[in-house]
């Protein structure tokens, strides 16, 4: 109706009119793609949470947390492998948070944007994403290699190398929102700066600094490759950790590739039970943060 | 951040001797310094003993190694190419269809998604990042290979196998795994990252360019096409480049889809390798101190120096996307 009152040249408003169906199906076209994109992720997610859970639960029994891992047919369980996984997580945590801890309190109040600061948080970020099997092969040739047998010592340790970028990223990001008036506070009161740092900035900071140490967890919880080399696997209950030790990535791994009608069950299980766990972990953090922020 | 670049003044002498206050800041300064300092050997460690695990290889095959394809225990013949190939060619064809999936995911987040559901979508997005490489490489196996193998490959041979031209990409006996399986798990598994990128850029930009685009009559893809891409071109760049360097390492889900063949072709369907896969399987048969473990070590080496690169030059186009969306805001 416009187009014909307001142009003198009719053949013009036909073509701007031609051309905003052009643009309108461009647009229809490009958010269509956009939800199939949308779409097609979330059926991913689905599908694989729903095999687990199909191949997985018929298999959560019992015996699977009471019983070592045996042999084909023996019906053994995976209780050595959660409790191997369960103490090699554990000390990575405890070998990493200190130094992801104390390396992120360097950067965000220490160095800040110094030429060494720099050069630390570049390599930090760079092993976030660096292979972790790559960390696997330095681990043996540092302390499995030397010391002639692998230990769940070192698969700890290269475990800890994997956590320890996590929580220094979070501690970093944590400290710098913390307002300046408090550490001004502290200051004003003749506190030492370390003490501020440790007793204050730490202090109203450690939510997310716990955020940090739980999504170390669910990283390294699920990790393979590192212990291939480092803690190799055990088939018996082990609480030994200068011995070779199970872990249930390292046994869903082994039992995955098997012919064997139970340790496939038991594979999907452990799967499971890994998936769910890492999951679980994910959502309390990411509905925490939410939750604390708005 | 450096609140106080001179110490406080030391009012209450006593109380502070009796915190700690004058040893106090110095040690504990270096203390975090120190471990800051202990990041950077642990990388400088990684790379001095990667390449020395892999120099008996490097000497022994010389410059040879990384051009040669063979790789043969019973002859003690290694070579990288086909690893470092496998390598390549499964992250570059995980990207082709992780890109268009992350860009489309983030469009739809930040442009058409009303708040709530944008939220929920956006927390699957990073459960499916944080789903352990093993359990993806089962789920490939034994959910995306059975289809592959009895419906995509022969189904392509029939559409492609007579083109010439087509039909290098499509030859091969259909296994269900190769080079095109392991590219799509690698699409799924690195597709949250870059899509976390993009969507933060994009979110990134300031709303007052948005809105005068969509004042002037523009649609929404025009405004992502013409408004928001432009202003966020290195900061989808580096999520790109990123989700390359995270493609590159993955272990435990290629191994299980890739079907393992030493050999370079350009067939889709074929079995190959990359050199994370061929670490994973050919390890544990590698006693130590053996020319082979040291072909492995090298070829961890070029893993180690090919992500590395890429890893850099992802940080360095994202800082500098950073750096740009500061200045303009």
């Amino acid at each position: 109706m416009s187009a014909s009152q307001t142009s003198t040249r009719p053949g013009r408003a036909k073509k701007s009119a031609s051309r905003a169906v052009q643009r309108k199906i461009m647009d229809r076209l490009a958010t269509g793609m956009s939800w199939a994109a949308m779409l097609i992720v979330v059926f991913v997610l689905g599908s694989i949470i729903w095999t687990l859970l199909k191949n997985g639960l018929p298999g959560l029994t019992a015996s699977l947390f009471t019983k070592s891992m045996g042999a084909p047919g023996q019906d053994g369980g995976l209780a050595n492998a959660i409790m191997g996984s369960i103490l090699q997580t554990g000390l990575a945590i405890l070998l990493g948070a200190p130094a992801g801890l104390l390396t992120g309190i360097y950067l965000a109040e220490y160095g800040s944007e110094s030429a060494l600061a720099r050069a630390v948080r570049f390599v930090s970020d760079m092993l976030l994403s660096a292979p972790s099997i790559l960390i696997g092969l330095f681990v043996y040739m540092v302390l499995v290699a030397p010391l002639g047998h692998f230990s769940g010592y070192a698969g700890s340790v290269a475990l800890a190398i994997l956590a320890m970028p996590i929580m220094v990223r979070t501690t970093e990001d944590m400290l710098r929102l913390v307002p300046l008036s408090m550490r001004e506070a502290g200051i004003a009161l003749g506190a030492p700066k370390w003490r501020v740092i440790l007793f204050i900035c730490v202090r109203a900071a450690r939510g997310g600094i716990m955020t940090g140490v739980l999504l170390a967890i669910a990283r390294v919880a699920g990790e393979t490759a590192p212990l291939l080399f480092t803690s190799l696997g055990n088939s018996e209950w082990s609480l030994n950790m200068g011995r070779p030790m199970a872990s249930l990535p390292v046994a869903i791994y082994q039992y995955a590739g098997s012919a064997y009608q139970d340790w496939m069950q038991q594979a999907w299980t452990g799967a499971l039970l890994v998936t769910l766990g890492v999951l679980i972990i994910n959502i309390v953090v990411r509905v925490g943060i939410h939750g604390g922020r708005t | 951040m450096d609140v106080s670049a001179k110490p406080p003044a030391q009012m209450d002498g006593q109380k502070h001797r009796r915190s700690g206050g004058f040893a106090g800041d110095p040690l504990f300064k270096m203390l975090v310094m120190a471990t800051g300092i202990g990041v950077l050997l642990v990388l400088g460690a990684i790379i001095a003993v990667m390449s020395i695990g892999g120099f008996p290889a490097f000497k022994a095959f010389g410059p040879g190694f990384l051009v040669s394809a063979v790789w043969n225990p019973v002859s003690q013949h290694f070579g990288a190419a086909a690893p470092v190939f496998g390598t390549l060619a499964s992250s570059a064809l995980g990207l082709l269809i992780a890109v268009p999936l992350a860009f489309g995911t983030a469009f739809w987040l930040t442009a058409l998604a009303p708040p709530v559901p944008a939220a929920i979508i956006g927390m699957a997005v990073q459960l499916l990042a944080a789903v352990p490489s093993i359990i993806f490489g089962m789920w490939g196996f034994f959910v995306l290979v059975p289809p592959m193998a009895h419906y995509v490959q022969p189904f392509a041979r029939h559409m492609f196998g007579h083109i010439p031209g087509l039909s290098a990409l499509v030859s091969g006996a259909p296994f269900g795994t190769g080079m095109l399986t392991a590219g799509l798990i690698l699409a799924i598994m690195v597709m949250p990252s870059i899509t976390a990128v993009m969507r933060d850029v994009f979110t990134s930009m300031p709303t007052v360019l948005r809105e005068s685009a969509y004042g002037l009559g523009a649609t929404r893809w025009e405004v992502m096409r013409q408004v928001v891409l432009p202003w966020s071109r290195q900061g989808v760049v580096g999520g790109i480049v990123l989700g390359m360097g995270r493609a590159m390492g993955e272990t435990m889900a290629v191994t299980f889809v890739i079907g393992d063949s030493n050999h370079i072709g350009w067939s889709l369907f074929a079995p190959a390798n990359t050199i994370a896969s061929l670490i994973a399987l050919e390890f544990p048969e590698s006693p130590a101190g053996s020319l082979k473990l040291a072909s492995l070590m090298a070829l961890g080496a070029i893993l180690m120096a090919i992500s590395f690169v890429t890893l850099w030059c992802s940080r360095i186009l994202l800082a500098r996307g950073e750096a740009q969306a500061g200045k303009r805001s």
